[in-house]
């Protein structure tokens, strides 16, 4: 029992610690490819330092929920993340959220970021919250639909059940498999606020999403959102790696060296799955917003295409 | 026993009407009216509560020598009567509550005072009659004390319509319920529920019943496409007799389709689930889109109600093809989720329109675009309101989302279902549920946002005043309750397994002795959901980052003006307006949906006219339904009109033609 609320404790500062060196890494390598020097690998973690020590400054009209949220947004971000098996599997509390109430917790994380964007009464804050819910309208079905087809194919909702039975040889190669990691993916991009649907680089362009609904915060408040964006983007890799690319997990009890390992295979899979991120934003160009909803639309629509494939028959 | 006790309550309400008629006008009335409510309806909600909760599970009857002759007044209360009687009165409790506040403005007490009590009164008679006519008199009985209270207001513009087109479609859906009990009833006429059951139709006799209650018990539910009154009535009422009407009253309907279709029509044909998931899947979604275009925040909740709806017939619709395959422990877990959403949409649907109610006294407006910063106003009211919109929004760790997680997980199992054709559908009505759930969360974020949030817009929503304490409470107690059945919703799953066990005949497995409290809606390796847990860590994990940032990093804090990306304008106008918030949204459904358009209106160079942006929408549903009944039925009245102005002569020729043409269908007939 110890042991096990020791790992979870451990996971949990594990990914608050790893998140802002994956963002570096995808900003590192996005600057490479651009043939850019670029920040150094470690420019996030000063980031966050630099704007915790820095005080506040609060928008004359916010309200205390415009002050709180961070919090929200933090913690409900956090405790997702702190969910989903980085490398390994059997967490503790596991099975207190599946991965539908993972994706309903950020859900609650964006619900009130949203609010934030509309809380100062600011035109910006309104496109950005206004655009971030039409994006999330289109996303978040087409995620259910994804967690779908893999509860279908593994018989169960929960991350660790998935995760330990995608190890296993008798998945196979499967059409609705392609198609969910297919749509995973574009909602992967879609949530972060990556480019083509978002790009998370900019200011003061009409473009703008998530950028624009944070534009009010400052100091510490913008410190916890930033990180939890980071948590984001680390939440979605894992997901993607735990169940698509799921060798190397550790088993619940497995020993030091086991851990190692596995370790090891993580960090590998994260800097894949942050090489290929880079990749693929320095090579595709930013869409007009109301490109997204076509966009996401594809994504949903293969996400039910996969679904309704299981429904047919259950091996494909 | 209990039957006796709950009739009792009910002739206390019953009786309070013409008291509170005679004693309208005195000062008094309105705290004497609601408080007298209030203790009365939280009798009932005990004595429900204690039926529901008795094990093993006990069924008390009553007959009174009232109604028809031979048949008298039969009432029952089972497990499914005491749920729904839990509901109703919980809902009457809280809107009693509130009203000892918010009815204490009320312009016209005599207009809502006598009828309140009635309509609560006809609520519960709904859900304990058991036979035939009981149940069509109370039903008829609650739909006209509600359109008496829908117009209560009606010196203001529109309510006397929403009252007219309420009285039709409650008129119609009555009828189609005549029938269908009429159906049941078969050539014996057996009104008494006991013998419908026993007598269980068959065939395509019960498949016209189902589609008979399906038209009867959604008109009153708001079922897509009836659902046309319902956004025009909920919100003319007073806002608790709102609250009254789009969270419980609909789920009486609710109760009505489950009683008839569950209960009385016996085993269910598999192509049944399809019509209710059909009709579930597209009232959601229709629901929830409705509710976006709306600046009208009690319409906007009203809307909000057709798409809860939808959501809880999905739920029925999954228990029904279940049930019909044979598979009961999915079909209980359906039935739960369906069940539970009855419970929670009735807890935060009336804590939306209590608090829609208090911003209405206390600006005086109900249209979005003319509030805004309630927040710095009313703080409490914000904050209760807000929960309001995370548990209907579906966010852990409220209410709403288990029972939407329940809905999902049974999604989830009916790939085991042989049917081709449910095949087909369970994914489509899952993807569905899923974008309607998305789509509430945009519509909430709109709602307080807009309302609450940002500076305000009027000088209205800058002055406005919290309000009262008796209304706070109502709120607070609904809030808390969002909360507690959202982390311990292991009791609540648990207070409907006799529910369940007598419809489907088993429940779902027993939730409370798991450990941490945990729901497992099958098997623990298959899905688990841990409230409690969630909610301690999402507090704990907050409260621990704002301590040590505030410890550890800085605290500082310094007010300033906005930023604005560096061009902030002081005029409130500039801020986003509820249908800017929802431009997007209506771009990408509302083309199709809506068949909406935007014109732009720019005047020419050297004008200083300002240039306009209209909006146009289409309610294809009512251009394509509705009118064209309208039109038709103005036609064909305009065309017999004539036949009011005959004289006597030719009338007695009318009559005798008309008895001719009996006596001949007659003779044919036989």
């Amino acid at each position: 029992m110890i042991r096990d609320l020791a790992l979870q404790g451990a996971q949990m500062l594990f990914v608050l610690g790893l998140a802002p060196l994956l963002t570096g890494f995808v900003r590192k390598v996005k600057a490479r490819l651009l043939r850019r020097r670029g920040p150094p690998l470690l420019q996030p973690y000063r980031d966050l330092a630099r704007l915790l020590r820095k005080e506040v400054v609060l928008a004359d009209g916010a309200s205390w929920l415009f002050r709180v949220i961070p919090y929200i947004v933090f913690a409900g971000t956090w405790v997702a993340a702190s969910l989903v098996p980085t490398f390994g599997s059997g967490l503790l509390f596991s099975w207190s959220a599946d991965l539908i109430a993972i994706i309903a917790l950020l859900g609650s994380a964006r619900f009130f970021l949203a609010l934030a964007g509309l809380d100062v009464g600011t035109a910006f804050g309104g496109i950005g919250s206004s655009r971030e819910v039409m994006i999330a309208s289109l996303a978040e079905p087409a995620m259910l639909m994804i967690v779908f087809t893999l509860a279908l194919i593994a018989g169960s909702t929960q991350l660790s059940t998935m995760a330990a039975y995608m190890v296993s040889a008798t998945v196979g190669l499967r059409v609705s498999l392609g198609l969910a990691l297919l749509a995973l993916i574009m909602v992967a991009i879609a949530e972060n606020a990556r480019i083509p649907v978002d790009n998370p680089a900019t200011h003061l362009e009409l473009t703008m999403v998530h950028e624009a609904m944070v534009l009010e915060y400052s100091g510490r408040h913008l410190a916890l959102i930033d990180l939890s964006s980071e948590l984001k983007l680390l939440l979605y890799v894992s997901v993607i790696a735990c169940l698509f690319v799921p060798w190397g997990i550790v088993p619940p009890g497995a020993d030091a060296q086991a851990i190692a390992v596995g370790l090891a295979c993580y960090l590998g899979k994260l800097a894949a799955g942050g090489v290929l991120l880079a990749v693929f934003e320095t090579s595709i160009a930013k869409m007009r917003v109301f490109r997204v909803p076509a966009f996401l639309g594809a994504a949903l629509m293969l996400g039910l295409l996969a679904t309704l494939l299981l429904f047919v028959s259950g091996s494909l | 026993m209990m039957t006796v006790y709950a009739l009792a309550g009910v002739a206390v309400l019953l009786a309070l009407a013409p008291i509170a008629l005679a004693f309208a006008a005195s000062a008094r009335a309105t705290d004497a009216v609601y408080g007298v409510a209030l203790v009365t309806t939280s009798a009932l909600c005990v004595i429900a509560m204690a039926s529901l909760f008795e094990r093993p599970a006990v069924v008390s009857t009553a007959v009174l020598p009232i109604g028809l002759p031979w048949l008298g007044a039969h009432f029952r209360i089972d497990a499914l009567a005491a749920f729904f009687l839990v509901v109703v009165n919980l809902g009457g409790v809280a809107a009693s509550l509130f009203a000892l506040g918010y009815g204490r403005h009320e312009e016209s007490p005599q207009r809502v005072l006598p009828f309140y009590p009635a309509y609560l009164a006809a609520m519960n008679l709904v859900v304990m009659a058991d036979d035939a006519f009981s149940f069509l008199v109370a039903w008829e009985f609650m739909s006209l004390t509600s359109w008496a209270l829908v117009i209560a207001h009606h010196r203001d513009a529109g309510n006397i319509r929403a009252g007219y087109i309420y009285l039709l479609m409650a008129g119609f859906g009555t009828f189609a319920l005549l029938l269908a009990f009429g159906l049941l009833a078969g050539d014996n006429g057996n009104y008494a529920f006991d013998t419908i059951r026993a007598a269980r139709p068959a065939g395509g006799l019960a498949a016209l019943v189902l589609i008979l209650t399906l038209i009867g018990a959604g008109s009153k539910a708001g079922v897509v496409p009836l659902h046309a009154w319902l956004p025009l009535a909920h919100p003319a009422a007073p806002s608790h007799v709102s609250a009254l009407m789009s969270g419980v009253m609909t789920k009486v309907a609710v109760y009505g389709f489950v009683r008839v279709v569950f209960d009385l029509l016996g085993a269910p044909d598999w192509w049944w689930s399809m019509v209710v998931l059909a009709v579930g899947g597209v009232t959601a979604v229709m629901g929830v889109l409705y509710a976006l275009m709306q600046h009208d925040l009690k319409r906007l909740l009203a809307y909000h109600t057709v798409e809860n709806i939808g959501i809880i017939y999905i739920g029925l619709g999954l228990a029904l093809a279940f049930k019909a395959h044979g598979m009961a422990v999915a079909a209980a877990l359906a039935l739960s989720a369906a069940l539970f959403h009855v419970f929670n949409h009735s807890v935060f649907k009336s804590l939306l329109f209590f608090g829609a109610g208090a911003v209405l006294n206390a600006t005086g407006e109900r249209d979005m675009e003319h509030l805004g910063g309630l927040i710095h106003r009313m703080p409490q009211t914000a904050f209760v309101f807000l929960v309001g919109c995370a548990a209907i929004s579906a966010l852990p760790p409220l209410n709403g989302f288990v029972s939407e997680w329940l809905t999902f997980q049974a999604i989830l199992l009916s790939p085991q279902l042989p049917s081709w054709g449910l095949k087909f559908l369970v994914p489509a009505v899952g993807a569905l549920l899923a974008l309607s759930a998305a789509l509430a969360a945009a519509c909430f974020v709109k709602a307080f946002g807009v309302s609450f949030l940002g500076r305000a817009r009027t000088p209205q929503a800058a002055n406005a005043q919290e309000t009262d304490s008796n209304s706070l409470a109502a709120m607070y107690f609904l809030a808390a309750l969002c909360l507690v059945a959202g982390v311990l919703p292991g009791i609540f799953i648990d207070a409907l397994a006799p529910v369940t066990h007598a419809l489907v005949g088993t429940s779902m497995p027993h939730q409370s002795g798991l450990d941490w409290l945990t729901v497992v809606p099958i098997a623990q390796s298959r899905s688990s959901y841990n409230g409690l847990l969630v909610f301690l860590f999402v507090t704990l994990s907050g409260s621990i980052a704002a301590f040590a940032i505030h410890r550890l990093a800085s605290d500082r804090l310094r007010r300033g003006p906005a930023w604005d990306c560096g061009y902030p304008d002081p005029s409130p106008a500039t801020q986003y307006t509820a249908s800017s918030f929802a431009q997007p949204i209506r771009r990408v459904y509302g083309t199709t949906v809506f068949r909406a358009r935007e014109i732009g209106e720019m005047p020419p160079p050297g004008s200083t006219a300002p240039a306009r942006l209209t909006v146009v929408l289409h309610d294809l549903i009512w251009d394509a339904g509705y009118a064209p009944i309208a039109t038709f039925i103005g036609y064909a009245a305009d065309r017999l009109n004539v036949l009011q102005f005959l004289t006597i002569r030719r009338y007695l020729t009318l009559v005798f033609a008309a008895l001719v043409l009996l006596l001949l269908v007659l003779a044919i007939w036989q």
